[in-house]
């Protein structure tokens, strides 16, 4: 008997568990890794089991998908189809044409390493959020948005007890609505884009009457809980000494820029605050898979151009959890069937496939709402710290840029160390980019995450016949 | 309400850790940083450069802005590690090594 091909799935979030079960569904023996203690992602990410959590549905939306999911995963790995490996962080991939190695760290220090060899990747490396910096931002009570909801689903926490939640996009509406719920004062949500713009796009909106359906829920929920939204307004500064004390916000002209007067003074101890979202492209990027922008291009089956590399969700481009059900679904159905050596037949997932046409077309008429506004470089002070690792001041970026002459990141990171440091530009990348004038481009890194030393010493060589064991722990 | 009402939590029995060598309060399955929120603490590190007060920022991991000294090791993400009975938790100074 031939073994089972062998699949290795990197993410447990919607993408990589709807990939994980279509091809174990057809007959793929999947290892699913994960740096979380429980399959979700951020998406579904679940309160930890020793809080014994009896309702955590309270804080998540499409909780009857995640029981589905949930429940088909238990069901595939009790079934030994599916081995779940928690709390292994991938830092890298390596491998081509049916002979991969997929590299993790284990354990709270992440000091263990882990390498398991496949036949065949799916990356469903998800996303993480862009915040651009402003003056304060810097100061403790000030995190992201999706950090705040990620915090309060694991750790059934809040920073503080009044929130302001700002910045720009569609992820703004469940993070306020949700912390008001947890019973955090939220004093105001403050939106940079101008939904009423949204009417000149119904097509692709009208197409998804549930998201509209959502969008009004959400509404109905501020209401309920008192929110005042702000539209057409962004957080100009963030006010305190050791920690965060108010935020000032200002109403934005037709250009882009605060109007003058307009400014308002909100005391509150949390701002939560993005700006939309990019996608985790490293492993994608390490492998030789091309980009088209931020995003690993993908064809109709999910196929990145590097033979035997499939890629799903939000690192194929920012959708959310609908479209990354639906193209992690089509990469498991894909792999499959090429994992057994036959043409898929699409007509087994075109259900999906309408679903990611609708979602795709959605979320770019959405893209091009929900953008920062255009006069965000210009509210940054010259003191103001752009890359937060290495405390590079906005003052430092321009100098390299006006008077040293620098015309790229990559050159303002050499000059600076704006990128140098333990977030290897991740929160810093588009700000730097936008303060050079140019556009933002994923920075390429050889691991995606800090690797010690040891666990790079002790890579031992590959077997004589060019295998490595399939799981084998380095300790 | 507070969040563990809402997700109708019924927390195994709370543990004592430090916080620079005072007591804190903490729930079995939280995460250090999770432990140090519902303490009221939003700060826990200084800066290498200009020694400005951080905390929790992307709280996923990706940031590395909530990094913190626990249990004599220094620059562990306080949003990735849990927390367990009897943790010495110290505020990060600087790179957080003695030979600094």
């Amino acid at each position: 008997m031939t073994e089972r091909p062998h699949l290795a799935v990197v993410g447990a979030g919607p993408a990589g568990l709807a990939g994980a079960l279509a091809a174990a569904a057809d007959g793929v023996r999947v290892t699913l890794l994960d740096a979380a203690e429980q399959a979700g992602g951020q998406f579904y990410r679940q309160p930890a089991a020793a809080l014994g959590a009896r309702r955590p549905q309270a804080l998540h939306h499409q909780w009857r998908t995640w029981e589905r999911l949930r429940d088909a995963l238990d069901r595939h790995v009790g079934a030994g189809r599916v081995a779940h490996l928690a709390d292994h962080h991938v830092w890298c991939v390596e491998g081509d044409s049916g002979a991969f190695t997929v590299y993790a760290l284990r354990g709270p220090a992440q000091e263990r390493g882990v390498a398991v060899s496949a036949d065949a990747v799916l990356l469903a490396t998800g996303g993480y959020e862009r915040v651009l910096p402003f003056p304060g931002w810097t100061l403790p009570g000030v995190v992201t948005a999706g950090g705040a909801q990620a915090m309060l689903k694991g750790g059934l926490v809040l920073p503080g007890r009044t929130a302001v939640v700002a910045g720009t996009g569609p992820l703004l509406l469940p993070v306020a609505t949700t912390l008001a719920a947890a019973g955090a004062r939220v004093a105001a949500l403050v939106e940079s884009a101008d939904p009423r713009a949204l009417p000149r796009r119904a097509a692709a909106l009208a197409a998804q009457p549930g998201k509209l359906a959502e969008g009004a829920w959400y509404a109905g929920q501020l209401l309920r809980h008192g929110v005042r939204t702000l539209t057409r307004h962004t957080v100009v500064e963030a006010h305190g000494t050791d920690r965060l004390e108010a935020v000032t916000v200002a109403a934005l002209g037709r250009d882009g820029h605060p109007k003058t007067g307009g400014t308002r003074r909100i005391p509150c101890d949390t701002l939560a605050i993005g700006h939309g979202m990019l996608p985790h492209t490293d492993l994608a990027e390490t492998l030789g898979c091309t980009l088209s922008g931020t995003d690993v291009r993908v064809d109709d089956e999910q196929r990145t151009d590097v033979p035997g590399v499939w890629a799903a969700g939000e690192a194929t481009g920012i959708g959310g959890a609908a479209l990354a059900l639906a193209e992690g679904h089509i990469a498991g159905r894909s792999i499959a069937a090429r994992l057994h050596g036959t043409a898929p037949d699409p007509r087994r997932w075109a259900a999906a496939a309408r679903a990611r046409t609708r979602s795709r077309e959605f979320f770019a008429a959405l893209d091009t709402l929900y953008s920062p506004p255009g006069g965000w470089p210009d509210l940054i002070t010259d003191d103001t710290v752009v890359c937060r690792c290495e405390e590079i001041t906005a003052g430092q970026v321009r100098t390299a840029v006006g008077t040293l002459g620098a015309t790229d990141p990559r050159t303002v990171k050499l000059l600076t160390r704006a990128g140098m440091g333990w977030c290897q530009g991740r929160m810093c990348g588009p700000a730097v980019a936008g303060l050079a004038g140019c556009a933002f481009t994923p920075g390429r890194r050889p691991f995606a995450r800090p690797v010690p030393l040891g666990v790079l010493a002790e890579l031992p060589g590959q077997e004589p016949d060019g295998s490595a064991p399939a799981v084998a722990d380095r300790h | 309400m507070n969040p563990i009402e809402l997700a109708r939590a019924r927390p195994g029995a709370p543990f004592t850790v430090t916080l620079d060598g005072r007591p804190v309060e903490a729930l079995p399955g939280q995460t250090v940083a999770a432990a140090l929120w519902a303490a009221g603490v939003t700060s826990w590190r200084s800066t290498r450069g200009a020694g400005r007060p951080r905390g929790v920022f992307c709280g996923i991991g990706v940031c590395f802005d909530c990094l913190v000294t626990v249990n004599g090791q220094a620059n562990q993400r306080a949003c990735l590690v849990p927390v367990r009975p009897g943790d010495v938790i110290v505020t990060q100074e600087g790179t957080g090594r003695d030979d600094d």
